[in-house]
């Protein structure tokens, strides 16, 4: 690193236990938000919409399945269909109450999606491991089936999808056709700031240490007087909000509209390997593996045709998922941590540089 | 007394509707179980490649359906380029081997002594790797499994029973018998051989089957092979009955709930459980899914799964896990 923590003491328990207690990664936080925030004024359309909205957005549902599978251990394959109760959850609302502000509907949305999820985290009381995978698995096809098969959810409309009516917030369209890239990744950004600093507050805090404390050990756990119910249905809860606010906004600031389809199985493993590359219990391995595994088919699909090697689209979809699935295991193998536990290694290694320890 | 009524219609349509169809029409009733039979059949046969491996390694091999797809792929797309059919059925065996060997190599060994949930996880990169392998070297559209060319039976057989025609498809019946005479082999190879013998030691006991000298690399390799030999025939069978595309992977998807029901180290288990489900699916979708607007086959099978999950965790035939939760 280019800086050390030398010289900075602490003098309280608080600044002691801080996130984030040296100066400087307090700065490059503010520097990285500041980027971030700025980052409309390139009024750059593709950059917007074709990647950070939606790194934005992988980056909220990776965080919600990393509550539930990093830390608590429960492993879900049902994140594609709790996306789509917040999307669905949202559009119904904003049909029936279309005057109240829609920011508020897709915050509201993931309350939905929670509640979904806590009904069909109900068996994780007695099962675990990959039987309650096979458990989320019902979820997600039940789920699946209802967005198609109830046409109450979809409003009865033709096409049998999603489509987003436009809104606004002080008279500037945020959602539909009309919303700029720019007003509708400002919204996302601020939503996913809140989301990640209230993720943050909870895992850091003692519902957090309950979700690890299951995780590591759940006979152990309940010895030390956690009920394991409540703690592992209140791990469904939040993840399912954070996931239903992802599908969301997905639909509402990302895609404009949607079908079942969105919410399939192939989107839950889509997070899940965000998740397992990222880094299982890791706030900053959601932010990566969302950019790593959503970046590597643009990648794949604009470095070779620059370098003179003409790839057709099928090949690229076909090298991502080879290399999508080599990656796990390599990295299953190598640093079963994921990327953020790789990022630790190199901070620390910069800070004792040059010497070895 | 409207809603009372329309309750009570409800409540007549769930419970005793479909039983007064299945006895007004026996044809009918004998058609759909025998297609939820065969159904069940092809679940058994991917749940059957689950239990060999889970069994040796304690590896739930998510990818079990996915090389179900990869060994009729290879097979059809061998053909394809101009390999006659019993020789591309030969290269596919190889190839399978090749795939078991690797797999032990580059994924069971530098992962041994990691938690199950690991293993479970690294068997998701396989399948997505096996995904993106097999189009990029076979191409993504749907092809035509070789039934011909492999002298599999074609047609159908109308028996007059039950006052009405049951329309038996004869590949449906080869299915079966080769199904059956697998499973047979199987056993016996379990029970009779050598390899067999280890194979089971190793299910008991790693750590025993060590310390009497058997190599564990080597029963994996052995025991993947088979797997994808099991996976070979279902891809085949399976094939037959429906285009060989990876939109397969969905309903290879449908095994978890037969391990569930038949318990994941029970091979009759997985027979059972693999039956009931395709049986259970049919008649569900047949009587009870038009009350919902149809297609529940979809979750049928996982609804089936979440009950017995918690009445019974541990499955059929399972073994118990004692551990208190």
């Amino acid at each position: 690193m280019l800086y050390r923590e030398a010289g900075q003491f602490k003098t309280s328990y608080g600044s002691d236990q801080a996130i984030f207690p040296i100066l400087q990664d307090r700065v490059g936080i503010a520097v990285i938000l500041l980027v971030a925030y700025l980052l409309p004024l390139t009024k750059n359309d593709f950059l917007l919409n074709a990647m950070m909205i939606p790194f934005l957005v992988f980056s909220l549902a990776a965080i919600g399945l990393n509550i539930m599978t990093g830390y608590a251990g429960l492993l879900s394959l049902g994140t594609g269909a709790f996306m789509g109760v917040g999307a669905y959850a949202c559009y119904k609302l904003t049909t029936y109450f279309p005057n109240v502000n829609i920011i508020i509907w897709i915050v509201a949305s993931g309350f939905f999606a929670a509640l979904v999820g806590a009904v069909f985290g109900l068996p994780s009381l007695r099962i675990k491991g990959f039987y309650l995978a096979v458990a989320t698995l019902a979820a997600q096809f039940f789920l699946e089936w209802c967005f198609i098969r109830i046409p109450w959810l979809y409003n009865y409309n033709v096409s049998a999808a999603i489509e987003v009516p436009t809104r606004t917030l002080f008279a500037i369209p945020i959602t539909g056709p009309t919303a700029t890239a720019e007003t509708r990744y400002l919204i996302v950004l601020t939503i996913l700031v809140v989301m990640t600093w209230m993720a943050s507050n909870l895992v850091h805090g003692r519902i957090g240490r309950m979700w690890m404390s299951v995780r590591d050990m759940d006979i152990a756990a309940e010895l030390m007087g956690i009920r394991l119910l409540p703690t592992k249905l209140l791990a469904f809860a939040v993840s399912s909000f954070y996931c239903g606010v992802a599908g969301a906004i997905m639909v509402f600031l990302w895609y404009g509209g949607a079908e079942s389809t969105v919410f399939s199985i192939n989107q839950s493993f889509f997070v899940l390997f965000m998740v397992i590359i990222g880094g299982l219990g890791s706030l900053l391995g959601s932010y990566l593996g969302a950019a790593l595994i959503f970046m590597l088919p643009i990648i794949l699909r604009s470095v070779p045709p620059q370098l003179g090697i003409p790839v057709h689209a099928d090949t690229v979809e076909h090298i991502t998922f080879m290399i999508v699935g080599a990656l796990i295991v390599f990295l299953l193998i190598v640093e079963p941590n994921g990327l953020a536990r790789l990022w630790q290694i190199g901070k620390q290694k910069l800070r004792v540089w040059p010497f070895p320890y | 007394m409207h809603i009372e009524g329309s309750a009570l219609d409800l409540l007549y349509k769930i419970l005793l509707d479909p039983f007064v169809q299945m006895a007004a029409a026996p044809d009918l009733l004998a058609q759909t179980l025998w297609e939820g039979l065969v159904g069940g059949v092809l679940y058994a046969l991917i749940a059957l490649g689950f239990v060999l491996i889970f069994k040796a390694s304690g590896v739930f091999n998510f990818a079990q359906g996915i090389m179900v797809v990869f060994a009729a792929l290879t097979l059809v797309g061998l053909h394809a380029r101009g390999v006659p059919a019993f020789l591309a059925l030969a290269i596919t065996i190889v190839v399978m081997f090749v795939l078991a060997f690797a797999v032990e190599r580059l994924v069971l060994r530098p992962l041994v002594n990691q938690p199950d949930i690991i293993l479970f996880m690294a068997t998701f990169g396989l399948t997505y790797f096996l995904i993106g392998f097999g189009e990029l070297v076979f191409g993504g559209d749907p092809k035509v499994m070789i039934t011909e060319q492999l002298y599999l039976p074609r047609g159908a057989i109308n028996i007059k029973a039950l006052g009405g025609l049951i329309t038996v498809q004869k590949l449906d019946i080869a299915a079966a018998i080769i199904a059956s005479i697998m499973v047979a082999g199987l056993s016996i190879f379990f029970s009779r051989t050598r390899i067999g013998r280890a194979l089971r030691a190793v299910a008991d006991s790693h750590k025993a089957a060590l310390s009497v000298g058997i190599s564990l690399e080597q029963i994996w390799v052995i025991v993947w092979f088979a797997a994808g030999l099991v996976a070979l025939v279902t891809g085949i069978m399976w094939g037959a009955r429906s285009d060989v595309s990876f939109a397969l992977e969905v309903i290879a998807l449908k095994a978890l709930p037969v391990l569930i029901l038949g318990g994941l180290t029970s091979i009759p288990g997985a027979i059972v459980g693999g039956l009931i489900i395709g049986v259970g699916e049919k008649l569900g979708e047949f009587y009870w899914g038009p009350l919902v607007g149809g297609g529940t086959d979809s979750w049928f099978a996982f609804a089936i799964a979440l009950i017995f999950l918690l009445f019974w965790p541990h499955g059929l035939f399972g073994e118990k896990i004692i551990e208190r939760v």
